[in-house]
């Protein structure tokens, strides 16, 4: 006589795996394989970030003076509470409280509004100031007396090039996050898991925990260069 | 249980010890020690976090199946190849007088 978990159990268990362990494992390795492919994705643009400041390490600090101290560390308080929030309702799943784990992924999805929201400051804060790279840069780079730049300009656009590919790239994930999390969070409360299977809730949470890695770095690389004072 | 769960208190001492390792990195890029030791110091505390969400939030340390935790390393060595590489090419160069 199977327990009522049990009929749950097999009705969440695919044909082609032997039981609910190896469908847990794999589905886990699975999404370390992504999430590998997705630490190459952003190496390449981190290793193209180190050559370049490598080469133009003045030009990388003089960037780093237009990006705004409390925006940027704001956003990292929001991400390193919504990797927390994202924890406790993988937790909370992994419990058979699936109200809890709801909940903790809207939360989660509140702060993803919030980072993007901010993020969205930032950008229009680049695009008065006229550091968007290309046909709408209008930013003058501070001439000295003799005519000369302080900084080459150009590769001040390749700063912001950078910086707009990773954080816009970054924003992206968020955005994707945001929308697995809503899924994940109408599931759960509609009651689709339980202890013994909560997968979905469990990778979710590696992916969005991976966009919190991310920033983790970006954070320090693009706005903590120059010893600006606050 | 195919998974053990772990105290609440540990994600909370977790997320502490990573919102006080922000609050050091942000002030610390204010001390000035020369760009270059203040980047190193930003990013070995990067590490220092970004260890803590793998093992802790991300359940490396604790997952019973120890191939993902594998598959992560192999990752991570690649991108250090990748760095390595890309960079004994870069910053030599200039060492050796070939041109940019």
């Amino acid at each position: 006589m199977a327990t009522s978990t049990e009929v749950v159990a097999q009705h969440s268990l695919q044909h082609h795996f032997a039981n609910m362990e190896q469908q847990r494992e794999s589905s886990t390795l699975g999404m370390w394989i992504f999430l590998v492919t997705e630490i190459l994705f952003f190496g390449g643009l981190f290793t193209a970030y180190v050559v370049y400041r490598s080469m133009y390490p003045d030009v990388w600090e003089m960037g780093s003076t237009h990006m705004e101290f409390w925006p940027g560390t704001i956003n990292t308080i929001v991400l390193l509470c919504s990797s927390l929030t994202v924890a406790l309702s993988v937790r909370a799943a992994a419990m058979g409280a699936q109200k809890t784990t709801a909940l903790l992924l809207l939360v989660t999805v509140l702060m993803g509004f919030g980072f993007c929201g901010i993020k969205a400051y930032e950008y229009h804060h680049h695009w008065v100031e006229g550091t968007i790279p290309g046909n709408l840069w209008h930013y003058n780079v501070a001439e000295n007396p003799d005519g000369t730049h302080s900084v080459p300009p150009h590769e001040l656009q390749l700063f912001f090039f950078l910086y707009f590919v990773m954080t816009g790239l970054h924003a992206l994930h968020v955005i994707i996050g945001m929308c697995i999390l809503s899924t994940i969070a109408f599931f759960a409360w509609k009651g689709k898991y339980t202890p013994e299977y909560h997968n979905p809730v469990h990778i979710s949470g590696l992916y969005w925990h991976f966009v919190d890695l991310v920033w983790i770095f970006l954070y320090p690389l693009l706005y903590l260069i120059a010893n600006k004072h606050v | 249980m195919s998974e053990h769960i772990l105290p609440k208190r540990m994600y909370l001492l977790v997320w502490a010890a990573l919102m006080g390792l922000m609050v050091l990195t942000a002030v610390l890029s204010r001390v000035p020690m020369g760009r270059e030791v203040n980047t190193i110091i930003a990013l070995i505390i990067a590490a220092i976090k970004a260890t803590l969400v793998l093992l802790f939030f991300m359940h490396l340390k604790y997952e019973s199946y120890k191939l993902s935790a594998v598959v992560f390393v192999a990752g991570f060595f690649w991108l250090l190849i990748f760095f390595g590489l890309t960079l004994t090419d870069y910053l030599s160069r200039h060492a050796f007088g070939a041109p940019h």
